[in-house]
């Protein structure tokens, strides 16, 4: 079973590579993802059993990244088809400089896309954490092809930026899995077990010194790809570049599984006593992560970029709620479910935006409630969800966050908390809503036929946001405070 | 063993500096190579007592995809962007060496800085591949050419291999081809993105990667 999620997408991919039919590729596509989602909801009924002597298992965390990553790989895959369906003919011209250019081969497209999932489900459920390293930097060759679909100028520099630092930063990770084997060695004893659970009963014997700085070179080399400030520079180029499905996907699925890089080192800081260490690092990045997000939100002029420092945004979210530990921890857990349901959808609707007014600057953008209601609607409500308003999921789980650095009396923490909200919610409503209202350009117009999952799937996602806001279903809420309580003091 | 371990670690400081001071990139990406064959041997001789079969095959398999597999890759890419031969640095040679002679001085000190449970073998294993990771930050953000960024990249990498084989770290078989296959992959994929920058610019310089950037109102 925990075999099968993860190479019926590598398979998959391979086969997606050599199949010359578009119905039939894009059919073993979502059927694909169909049958992946399904084994991954099967592990909530019944817990797989481990595999390769445990390196493979299932716990809290790993169930729920990777049924995560499943769910938005699914609602992925239907808008894939109906945007490649879109862009098929053989070449386009650029919407910024108006010259012409052509796309990767959509075989090598979708073959990517699923060795993508196959790369993130092999980081959900990695135990080994030298394994877990492989895997995450497979994600990262995985997804730099779907980056650069779009053969021109600007998507090759992304990728280049993409490739490159996110290769180097994942390099210090490994020195930092180094020094970890180094600070589990005990004078005289030769092998050093790196399987989460071995490091996790052997904690307290841990070298500390060696310990911190394996925490801080992995913090470094995760937090590059997860995107935390100052080591983010890659990710608004490479989001703002991608085709919009890739976007979502790096933005709601690749993010989460670089943030479990980190909570598996963390985890180790917490039961060998180091949690004060890894909790106040966590703080600091989170919080100028945010600041960062906030200056660069204000005044952004390309609305596939806002959503990119968004993206960094909560990235900053997330490790302020695992770095104030306590009720911040569930906090965290549920933010990443929030945030990847909404960004999944905003950076879908801004597909849908840049199919029909060609330009990614917000400003020639106006009247998108007219032109696209769905997607003009939907770009309204994911502003209000991401920004933290009720009644979305956002609002929930930024508002726990907030309330656990309240009861432990951070109030610094908690004003800079708001304060860089509050930035980010005023940066944002102006482009935002200018671009929904008002009345469009006479020469906007909307190509007959297009597919209905362009729109369909994004609603999906926000009526599951709104429900996430309502009412978080009892089993979900037990797997978010187990793994809550993975990362927690014991 | 001490012996040959210390041999081969003066060979791979000596590497770094013919990098830093190399003007010619042919002799960089030798240079690198050079770096990928010392790592395997590094790795047999730093194992003490009767090293298992894939103790000796997996240290060999990686020095010839470092030393002979890449090198090629990089040498191909090379000839097919047709570039100037030249590294084009932002800064000096002269400043570079200087950069590293300081840089050498720190890793020493940062080697004293955090003794190892396990006294190694030599030691100077530790300031040498804590030095060699320096050397690849270097190239990475004063040399200006696509090639010689990737060249540092696989310098950065060989210094964290090299930290590993000196800690003699036993990785489980899966994980140490693992690591193999992505380095491998990974400058595969670059030497592609490489191909692709040239054919779109018709040159490799990455200084003229700069588009991309925050437009305020």
């Amino acid at each position: 079973m925990i075999l099968l999620v993860i190479l019926i997408p590598a398979l998959a991919g391979t086969a997606a590579f050599f199949i010359g039919s578009d119905p039939l590729r894009r059919g073993l596509l979502v059927s694909t993802a169909i049958v992946q989602f399904a084994l991954s909801v099967g592990t909530w009924l019944e817990p797989p059993t481990p595999a390769l002597n445990g390196w493979l298992a299932e716990d809290a965390l790993g169930r729920l990244f990777m049924t995560l990553t499943s769910a938005l790989f699914l609602a992925s895959s239907f808008y894939a088809v109906a945007y490649l369906r879109e862009e098929r003919s053989q070449s386009h011209s650029d919407f910024e400089e108006g010259f012409l250019f052509s796309n990767a081969r959509e075989a090598s497209f979708t073959g990517c896309l699923l060795f993508f999932l196959a790369a993130m489900t092999l980081v959900t459920l990695s135990q080994h954490l030298g394994l877990l390293w492989v895997t995450v930097e497979a994600t990262t060759l995985a997804s730099a092809p779907l980056i650069y679909f779009h053969r021109h100028h600007r998507s090759l520099e992304a990728t280049w930026k993409y490739l490159l630092i996110c290769s180097v930063g994942i390099a210090l990770a490994l020195l930092g899995i180094f020094f970890l084997a180094v600070a589990a060695t005990s004078p005289g004893t030769g092998t050093v077990s790196l399987v989460l659970k071995d490091l996790l009963s052997d904690a307290p014997h841990l070298n500390r010194l060696w310990l911190k700085a394996a925490f801080v070179l992995m913090l470094v080399g995760y937090g590059t790809k997860m995107g935390l400030a100052p080591f983010h520079t890659w990710l608004p180029d490479a989001h703002s570049e991608a085709p919009s499905v890739a976007s979502a996907l790096l933005s709601g699925a690749l993010l989460n599984c670089a943030f479990l890089g980190i909570l598996r080192i963390h985890q180790i800081c917490v039961a060998s006593g180091l949690v004060d260490f890894s909790e106040r690092l966590l703080l600091v990045l989170g919080l100028l992560s945010m600041a960062v997000a906030a200056i660069f939100i204000t005044g952004q002029v390309d609305y596939k970029r806002m959503l990119a420092y968004s993206s960094i945004e909560h990235m900053g979210i997330l490790a302020v709620g695992v770095g104030l530990g306590g009720a911040g921890l569930f906090g965290a857990m549920l933010h990443v479910i929030n945030h990847s349901l909404t960004k999944v959808m905003l950076f879908m609707v801004a597909g849908n935006l840049l199919a029909v007014y060609h330009t990614k600057i917000a400003k020639n953008v106006s009247g998108a409630l007219q032109v696209l209601p769905v997607s003009g609607l939907l770009w309204v409500l994911g502003f209000l969800a991401i920004t933290g308003s009720p009644p979305f999921g956002p609002f929930l789980s930024e508002f726990t966050i907030l309330k656990a650095a309240l009861d432990q009396g951070r109030s610094f923490v908690a004003i800079a908390y708001l304060i860089f909200l509050a930035i980010i919610v005023a940066g944002m409503a102006t482009p935002v809503l200018a671009m929904a209202q008002g009345t469009p350009d006479s020469n906007v117009v909307v190509p007959a036929g297009r597919g209905v999952a362009l729109s369909a799937v994004p609603a999906v996602l926000g009526a599951a946001i709104l429900l996430m806001g309502i009412y978080v279903p009892p089993v979900l809420s037990r797997t978010l405070h187990e793994a809550a309580r993975l990362l927690g003091q014991h | 063993m001490s012996q040959l371990v210390n041999a081969i670690l003066v060979f791979l400081l000596l590497t770094g500096f013919l990098l830093l001071a190399s003007s010619r990139l042919i002799a960089c990406i030798r240079a690198v190579a050079m770096q990928g064959i010392l790592l395997g041997l590094l790795a047999i001789a730093a194992q003490d007592g009767n090293p298992s079969v894939f103790g000796v095959l997996l240290p060999l398999v990686s020095a010839a995809v470092k030393g002979f597999i890449l090198p090629w890759l990089l040498i191909r890419a090379m000839r097919d962007a047709d570039t100037a031969r030249e590294i084009e640095p932002f800064i000096g040679y002269n400043l570079s060496v200087i950069i590293g002679a300081v840089a050498l001085g720190g890793s020493i000190w940062l080697g004293q800085r955090l003794p190892l449970p396990n006294q190694p073998t030599s030691f100077l294993l530790v300031p040498a591949a804590f030095f060699t990771c320096l050397v690849g930050f270097v190239l990475l953000t004063t040399r200006r050419k696509a090639i010689t960024q990737v060249l540092g990249y696989l310098t950065l990498e060989n210094g964290v291999y090299a930290f590993g084989a000196a800690v003699a770290l036993e990785m489980p078989i899966l994980v140490e081809l693992g690591i193999l296959l992505d380095v491998f992959v990974g400058v595969f994929v670059m030497g592609i993105a490489i191909f692709h920058i040239n054919r779109q610019f018709d040159h490799i310089d990455t200084g003229q990667l700069v588009t991309l950037s925050d437009r305020v109102r």
